[in-house]
């Protein structure tokens, strides 16, 4: 009998969140949209009869619903869904792969500047506000000019432009945490520094952690369309939502609907994990109110 | 006050350190370092290569360069453009007008748009209103603003015509009129992203302010409510917004090198990636270190300010 009690206790907080979450309708289509893009992107390729490298110059700018090309066709008279598709599941791949990534160097930081304090906490920290001071797209594009861009350098480059604010949040919650018994009773046990800081404190600050990295991902997808938009991101003949667009303000008067399609899209994916983020903050912690 | 200050003013300086640190390490971080520029051309040789390296002094250690770099740095030689040889500051200050004109008034629509539609999702809390506002600001928020841009571009200047779709100025022209006709896109389109985070803000800050002890003192009293709404309510909601502003400052110097672009606005952001193009290393190190120096100051001043209005700030 105490045993059933207590998991329906510890069960309550995980229902009480999935509850709050389902009444976060906006969030709750978020997930849906996501989900949809990422199968999609997945898997739409493979329906389609068109391949998103493919020239076909006497087809060159049809325009959407005509004939066979669903979306139309570019500049090259390459179809723009299967662009899209693939262009899609760079964007996303980079939204997620910058996300682990910057969350994993934030939290590392955040951890170690929160749990030490003193001398190296402050130099962390203060590294962390100059590297803020910065804006993030002239960052990113002083350090874009210097390498070779591609997919890897591309994910990596944003990855070091977005991982400060993951760092400024871990470290609040670790520096709270840090004082409170349960981390003082595993020091008392003879835990590891190391131990402590990520089998203990981490965990527990893992609200704030989950929002962060959806967020997180949301900003890493707009960050790599202004990338590859202006031109030193993901390089053509390769698609991604922002170096289709690189072309589109030239044909914007005879073709604008190659500047649709792919802004729509992200637009879409970003807004979604916005609200995707909005509602797990809301869900995980109630207390949590920054706008 | 003069305490809090001169502390504030050290972290700045000591911040200016480390930004300048990050700023040298990402010149070295280049392929070549700083004479990559040198390197890729053929016409010299690696005996050549050697020569320059000394006399710029490249051969030193790394902290004795960095240390006459900041020095020069200090002293306004912030070095020459590859382009034309011109001072790195005064080819910046040519084009800072024409972003700080864009800025000004992006942060003016915002403030003025995104205050209003923040006081009065606060006030009807969840009305129809409200939720149209968050949900438009979260849109807002996440459309890249270059494809606004487009948008923009495409519906008042490719359909309707009613405005330019680019430069800051008709050749030739250039009368008030014509500068505020070429101003109203890429302002506008500027101005969204600042929209809806004022808007933000302000809802929350408005939020907090009117559930507090002193304005139920005043309905008590029997004042009319729009006296407490405008003089007790929205000057004590309006403080936090000074720190908004200047937490929003690096994102409205992202979001105007990008308007610039969309439109070919010749300021800042735009030599900035013309500048990117040409490889100009000194130019491109120039407006970041510019940038972030900027953002700095933004920073440092909103502090001030804060504590100014708000003499709880200067105890704690």
């Amino acid at each position: 009998m105490t045993s059933a009690a207590l998991s329906t206790v510890q069960l309550a907080p995980g229902h009480a969140a999935w509850r709050r979450f389902r009444r976060h309708r906006l969030a709750l289509a978020g997930a849906v949209i996501i989900l949809v893009l990422v199968l999609g992107s997945a898997f739409g390729p493979y329906l389609l009869p068109f391949d998103d490298t493919y020239i076909d110059i006497m087809k060159r700018f049809a325009p959407p619903l005509s004939g066979a090309h669903i979306l139309g066709t570019d500049e090259l008279g390459r179809d723009v869904l299967a662009r899209l598709m693939m262009g899609a599941r760079v964007s996303l791949s980079i939204g997620f792969v910058a996300m682990v990534i910057a969350m994993a160097v934030g939290i590392a930081v955040g951890a170690f500047a929160g749990f030490f304090g003193g001398v190296v906490g402050a130099v962390l920290m203060r590294l962390v506000d100059a590297m803020l001071c910065f804006p993030t797209i002239f960052l990113l594009l002083a350090l874009a000019a210097l390498i070779e861009p591609g997919f890897v350098t591309t994910t990596v480059l944003i990855a070091a432009t977005a991982w400060m604010w993951v760092a400024r949040v871990v470290e609040a919650q670790v520096r709270s945490l840090r004082e409170r018994e349960f981390a003082v009773a595993a020091l008392a046990f003879g835990s590891s520094n190391l131990r402590i800081m990520f089998r203990e404190l981490v965990p527990n600050a893992v609200a704030p952690i989950v929002v962060a990295a959806t967020l997180n991902v949301a900003k890493a997808i707009l960050l790599e369309s202004y990338l590859s938009y202006l031109g030193y991101g993901i390089q053509p003949p390769a698609a991604s939502l922002g170096n289709m667009l690189n072309n589109a303000q030239i044909y914007l008067t005879s073709a604008p609907w190659l500047a649709i399609a792919p802004g729509l899209a992200i637009t879409l994916a970003v807004t979604s994990f916005n609200f995707l983020g909005d509602g797990l903050r809301d869900a995980l912690d109630p207390r949590m109110n920054i706008p | 006050m003069a305490r809090y200050v001169a502390n504030r003013l050290a972290q700045a300086i000591m911040l200016l350190v480390i930004v300048s640190a990050i700023g040298f390490a990402i010149l070295h971080l280049a392929p070549g370092g700083p004479l990559s520029q040198f390197a890729a051309s053929a016409q010299m040789t690696q005996e050549d290569l050697d020569r320059v390296t000394r006399q710029l002094g490249l051969d030193r250690s790394l902290p004795i360069q960095y240390l006459d770099w900041f020095g020069r740095m200090l002293r306004g030689d912030w070095g020459h453009s590859y382009r034309d040889g011109e001072a790195v500051l005064s080819v910046i200050s040519s084009h800072l007008g024409a972003t700080l004109e864009l800025m000004a008034t992006a942060t003016i629509i915002a403030v003025l748009l995104g205050g209003w539609i923040g006081v009065l999702g606060a006030l009807r809390r969840y009305s129809l209103f409200d939720s149209l506002a968050t949900v438009g600001a979260m849109i807002a928020l996440s459309i890249p603003t270059f494809w606004f841009g487009l948008v923009t571009i495409y519906i008042f200047s490719v359909k309707l015509g009613w405005l330019p779709a680019g430069n800051r100025e008709t050749v030739g022209d250039g009368s008030f009129l014509d500068l505020l006709h070429h101003l109203i896109a890429p302002a506008l389109v500027l101005a969204l992203v600042e929209t809806a985070m004022w808007g933000r803000f302000m809802r929350s800050s408005m939020l907090e302010v009117i559930n507090q002890d002193y304005i139920r003192t005043a309905r008590a009293k029997g004042m009319p409510e729009w006296r407490i709404l405008t003089v007790h309510a929205l000057r004590n909601a309006l403080l936090p917004m000074i720190t908004v502003a200047g937490l929003q400052f690096p994102t409205l110097l992202g979001g105007a090198l990008v308007a610039e672009t969309v439109f070919t606005w010749p300021g800042m952001g735009r030599l900035f990636l013309d500048s990117i193009g040409y490889r100009d290393y000194p130019v491109v190190m120039g407006i970041l270190m510019f940038s972030a120096i900027m953002v700095l100051i933004g920073s440092l001043l909103a502090d001030i300010l804060y504590a100014v209005v708000d003499p709880r700030i200067r105890v704690g």
